[in-house]
């Protein structure tokens, strides 16, 4: 190619036959191009058309409904089919904050340390028995989370506590468990993965191995181990069948952690099918709908911020 | 060459989706209202199909029966889809012609208020069984019969004590349904009289098995469930000092019950026409509507309108 003129006959020759034949890699090559482009743009169209969905449908509360933005942040009392309609979401929202928070707060001891013992502690039987264990606990249906959390938890619970036994601690434990093999399938990936120089100097300087795991390798991993908790959060956030089933539902913001409380997904579960389309409510259940979202969007800017620290 | 790969791709993606958008519209439309009727076969071989959505309440029975009335050979060219959603979800989905029948245990003008008030208008009602609603309370709890004004200080949050309407001394704990609940809207009409407050610590859920685990297992809790999921597990409690009994609901004496509606955008079409005669024939209200717990719409001594005006 760069010298067409001295090579001129070799090169016409190469041509043709290229002409010819296609290779078989270039057909494979193509193939995979069009098949994974397609893919992706499955993907953000999907992911676009729900972005535009849920916004659409939820900025309308604001829009044509007169409710403001602030008022629907930072209102206490929501009653839809009140004589005076009210719409404030800030119950929801100290709900979903506060059980997702208490969540990460019960299961992250709990799956960091599990990914400790299962990787610097008895590696064998933890890679072979326990990790599998853990991540069956993913494949269990949150139906099933919700209806043992309303047969063992919420009973416990009323029975060692004052109060009706339902609330935010229920719910809390019952997401801890659901979020416990996120966080500790990450955590495990983050521990095995430290380079054995790290954990092998520090043995050549006379740590003991419990030394070695808090002062090297828990400190080294942490964006790691944050990003599982994250991530764990995120889903606690999005939970509804389960944390449905055990927090009561009532839209206040509760005196106690075992009083009646509710979350934004709790509430959107409730009532959106009992609510006819384009009406307020609904609308209003709809921008309820665009918090979680957004706040999806933080977790995820979250998640990408730890990264990039644990590159540097 | 990646740009115009693109560019086809997209666009062969977008006519793809757009195609099967419209694909489903059509289809949904016709749905009903395919009719290859031939008079020289004797007029019976009707077909097409039938989407029913709506009402979790009403679900059970219009499955059931829509199952029986597949397998009759009679109309073996019809076939019926059931599905759930809620009240608002199956008169949504009528009004704008995705399903054919919507399922509702309100009347459609009371959730098509204000400005969506005309598309009541465009539905036709057609009553399918009576549903009765009970109080339930904790079997530990001595009272057997609470007046209406009772009942109203109790959910409205003046009584919190069950000592206060002739019980041992003993917190009240609320079980409601959601605020946009059909069964909670008809047992507020027709039992209290008045709207029910969210009070602080009260439970929600929208499930009547929930309700009635709930009510069974918390101490103090007070409920209401559609006869049919009652049991012995709850205590049923007279209203009024009357005992909600289907001789007693028939004549209109005991008032907390509801019809089950099942709405037509317009008079329904032949193939619409068929299932809901089927439904309404005497086979099937004197046997599967009896048989989940309903009562039939022809044994009712008293009729009950919109407004909810009452007459013999």
């Amino acid at each position: 190619m760069e010298r067409p003129a001295a090579n001129d006959k070799h090169f016409v020759q190469t041509a043709n036959r290229a002409r010819k034949v296609v290779k078989p890699h270039l057909v494979e090559e193509w193939v995979g191009k069009v098949y994974t482009t397609l893919c992706i743009l499955v993907l953000v169209v999907t992911i676009g058309a729900i972005v535009y969905f849920v916004s659409s449908r939820g900025l309308t509360t604001f829009f044509s409904d007169g409710i403001s933005l602030s008022g629907l942040l930072s209102g206490l009392k929501w009653d839809p089919e009140g004589d005076i309609p009210l719409y404030g979401a800030l119950p929801f929202i100290f709900g979903s904050f506060s059980t997702s928070l208490l969540a990460a707060l019960i299961a992250a001891p709990l799956g960091v340390c599990a990914a400790v013992f299962m990787t610097q502690i008895m590696p064998g039987i933890g890679k072979r028995i326990l990790q599998p264990v853990i991540e069956l606990l993913a494949g269990i249906p949150s139906v099933v989370f919700g209806f043992v959390g309303l047969s063992v938890v919420v009973p416990a619970l009323r029975a060692i506590f004052p109060g009706q036994g339902i609330g935010i601690a229920a719910g809390a434990i019952v997401l801890s468990l659901m979020i416990l093999p996120t966080i500790t399938t990450i955590a495990t990936d983050a521990l095995s993965g430290l380079s054995a120089g790290l954990k092998e100097a520090s043995y050549a300087l006379g740590a003991t191995r419990w030394q070695t795991i808090y002062r090297i390798v828990i400190p080294t991993t942490l964006p790691s181990l944050l990003t599982g908790v994250v991530l764990g959060m995120s889903r606690a956030f999005g939970e509804a069948l389960a944390v449905q089933m055990v927090i009561g539902n009532s839209p206040h913001i509760p005196h106690s952690l075992f009083q009646s409380a509710s979350t934004l997904t709790s509430v959107i579960t409730l009532d959106m099918g009992n609510t006819v389309m384009g009406s307020a409510h609904n609308n209003a259940l709809w921008s309820l709908a665009l918090i979680l979202l957004a706040m999806t969007f933080v977790f995820v800017f979250v998640v990408r911020f730890l990264e990039r620290r644990k590159n540097r | 060459m990646k740009k115009v790969l693109l560019v086809v791709v997209a666009l062969m993606l977008t006519i793809g989706l757009a195609a099967c958008g419209s694909k489903n519209e059509s289809s949904n439309n016709n749905g009903g209202t395919t009719n290859t009727g031939n008079a020289n076969t004797g007029g019976a071989a009707l077909s097409g199909s039938l989407l029913a959505a709506g009402s979790t309440a009403l679900q059970p029975l219009v499955e059931q029966v829509s199952k029986k009335f597949m397998d009759d050979s009679k109309y073996s060219g019809i076939t019926v889809q059931v599905q759930g959603g809620g009240s608002g979800t199956g008169l949504t989905q009528v009004s704008a012609g995705q399903a054919d029948l919507g399922n509702s245990d309100i009347f459609a003008e009371e959730k098509f208020v204000d400005a969506d008030a005309d598309k009541a208008k465009e539905l036709v009602d057609h009553q399918v069984a009576v549903v009765a609603m009970a109080t339930v309370v904790n079997k530990e709890i001595a009272v057997d019969s609470l007046t209406k004004q009772q009942l109203v200080d109790i959910f409205t949050g003046k009584v919190t004590n069950w000592k206060d309407v002739g019980g041992k001394d003993q917190k009240i704990t609320i079980v409601n349904r959601p605020s946009s609940s059909g069964t909670r809207k008809t047992f507020e009409k027709f039992a209290l009289g008045t709207k029910s407050e969210d009070i602080q610590g009260s439970i929600q859920e929208d499930s009547s098995g929930t309700v009635k685990k709930l009510v069974a297992e918390t101490p103090g809790a007070i409920g209401y469930l559609a006869l049919s999921y009652l049991d012995d597990t709850v205590k049923t409690v007279k209203y009024d000092g009357v005992e909600p009994k289907e001789d007693n609901i028939v004549s209109g004496k005991y008032p907390v019950w509801a019809y089950e509606h099942v709405y037509t955008k317009g008079e329904p079409n032949e193939v619409a026409k068929v299932f809901i005669d089927y439904l309404m024939s005497d086979e099937i209200q004197n046997a599967d509507v009896v048989e989940l717990g309903y009562i039939p719409v022809g044994k009712m001594q008293v009729k009950r309108d919109a407004a909810g005006n009452i007459t013999k």
